[in-house]
């Protein structure tokens, strides 16, 4: 393994931790749809930049910003409920950013796939995740009592508003370290069914976030192990393609359906 | 020295006028009862007390001021797996105060160690509510703001609630203002009522603003008080539920 690939592979895991921490707080705060509707905004993002030449990341970034502010406001307004407004972006989004993605571009826009990374890339990755992570741990009180009472958090100090508009920040950060190797249809996944099998193995707080963390890194190791040794395989005539971003989703749902048979801890 | 000050509250929520021109005052040790029907704008007077919501007029609270505050029910996610250990917790770490007041606290209000390692949405509604009043101590406070304490607790349970916080405030001095419907509660430990119906109905002791006339206005014709004379306080008789 390269220099460079090596980077990559540990990016990839460490966002995966990143992902299991904030979609734990996701799934409390009754995001899971918004996980999708934040990465399909990055489609357009990554679909102009490459129509222009410059750095995918780049473009996504500045979507996902502009999402992210979009989100917020829908969020806070009373005269659209946010399932609806999440229903209106999430399709236009995929729409626009379907027909702005070069068509050579387009399997890898929405389902990602391993790439190297320089080292200056890769510090920038992990000073990301340091914000994600951090972040998390720092404001998981004030997250807590938010997401059990917007009033009583408020009433005790905590800026309800701003705090939801740092987390939806950070959850779009999350967002953009995975949709490099995820891409725009699936990164929303890693972000909600790890912390779905936290919640399924779980009954504490404590608990629920270092599963969803475990989960979540665990199914990206066999994900990279899985696609990296099989890439295809036959069964009967059909070759099937087992590309990165598959491979992770499809580990992370049997580790959920495996977890459905188990009792909390 | 007042611990409230409100004057000429007005507060406008799309369009609506919910509250309108309200004045009154709190002092220290007082215990105010918020009375008035449904929608007359009581939650949402505590609500802009608590600067929750934007508002007109003045509310100006004494320097020395910590407020607790027990919402009305809050609808918790079963599937949350928060208790309220996590909760106290929370509250603690936001307001940098230590951990060490939380067992005496729990003591308190009746919370034992298995309640509080039990996740919230699993709870009875008399359990969430010692919790939430619980809650609402932390950080010392020297006034509670309640918005229908035992309106998620059966009706012996009730009870035990309103002497719960009768004893708290007995024993900590604190004042307070309580969104309540009630009545036999007001007459029984509210110093002062305020009548809210948009508008301010009545404002003073009890026995004196609760005038016949006054429930006539605040919930019509069919509300009656009757004062037993054998009672240390006043009381009501069927209907006090109002």
């Amino acid at each position: 393994m390269t220099a460079s690939e090596t980077y990559s592979v540990c990016l990839i895991l460490l966002t995966a931790l990143a992902a299991g921490l904030v979609g734990s707080f996701a799934l409390m705060k009754r995001m899971s749809l918004a996980g999708d509707v934040v990465s399909h905004i990055a489609l357009p993002g990554l679909g102009l930049a490459m129509l222009f030449g410059i750095n995918p990341l780049v473009g996504a970034a500045a979507a996902l910003f502009l999402g992210t502010i979009l989100i917020w406001h829908l969020q806070k307004s009373a005269t659209l409920t946010t399932d609806v407004a999440i229903g209106v972006i999430f399709t236009a989004a995929l729409a626009i950013g379907t027909v702005l993605t070069p068509s050579d571009d387009l399997i890898e826009a929405l389902f990602g796939g391993f790439q190297s990374l320089s080292a200056i890339w890769f510090v920038a990755g992990v000073v990301a995740v340091s914000v994600i992570v951090g972040f998390v741990l720092v404001s998981r009180h004030q997250l807590i009592l938010s997401l059990f009472s917007p009033e009583l958090a408020g009433a005790t100090g905590v800026n309800v508003s701003r705090l939801n508009l740092y987390f939806l920040l950070v959850f779009s950060l999350t967002v953009l370290l995975g949709v490099r190797f995820l891409g725009a249809l699936l990164v929303g996944a890693l972000i909600i069914v790890p912390a779905a099998i936290g919640r399924q193995l779980t009954h504490t707080l404590t608990a629920f976030l270092v599963t969803s963390s475990i989960a979540s890194v665990l199914s990206v190791a066999l994900g990279l192990i899985i696609s990296h040794f099989y890439p295809h395989f036959t069964v009967g005539h059909v070759t099937l393609n087992l590309a990165l971003g598959p491979a992770i989703i499809a580990v992370a749902t049997v580790l959920f359906l495996l977890s459905l048979l188990r009792k909390k801890i | 020295m007042n611990l409230l000050s409100v004057k000429h509250l007005s507060v406008r929520l799309e369009d609506k006028l919910i509250v309108e021109d309200l004045s009154f005052e709190l002092a220290g040790g007082e215990r105010l009862s918020v009375l008035g029907p449904n929608g007359a704008g009581k939650t949402v007077l505590l609500k802009a007390l608590l600067n929750l919501l934007s508002y007109k007029g003045e509310v100006i609270w004494a320097p020395n001021v910590r407020i607790g505050y027990v919402p009305q029910k809050i609808d918790a996610d079963t599937h949350l797996p928060l208790t309220f250990t996590d909760l106290f917790r929370a509250k603690c770490t936001t307001l940098k105060v230590s951990f060490s007041e939380l067992d005496e606290i729990a003591h308190s209000v009746g919370l034992t160690k298995q309640i509080l390692e039990t996740p919230v949405g699993h709870l009875s509604g008399g359990q969430f509510q010692r919790g939430l009043i619980g809650f609402s101590l932390i950080g010392n406070p020297n006034v509670l703001l309640m918005d229908e304490p035992t309106a998620s607790v059966d009706e012996p349970g009730e009870e035990h609630i309103y002497e719960l916080i009768n004893r708290l405030q007995t024993e900590h001095n604190l004042a307070s203002i309580m969104v309540s419907h009630d009545l036999s509660f007001v007459f029984r430990y509210a110093t002062k009522v305020l009548c809210l119906n948009r508008q301010k109905v009545c404002f003073g002791s009890p026995m004196e603003a609760l005038s016949p006339e006054v429930l006539a206005k605040l919930y019509g014709e069919a509300v009656g008080v009757y004062h037993h004379d054998h009672h240390d306080h006043s009381g009501s008789q069927n209907p006090n539920q109002v």
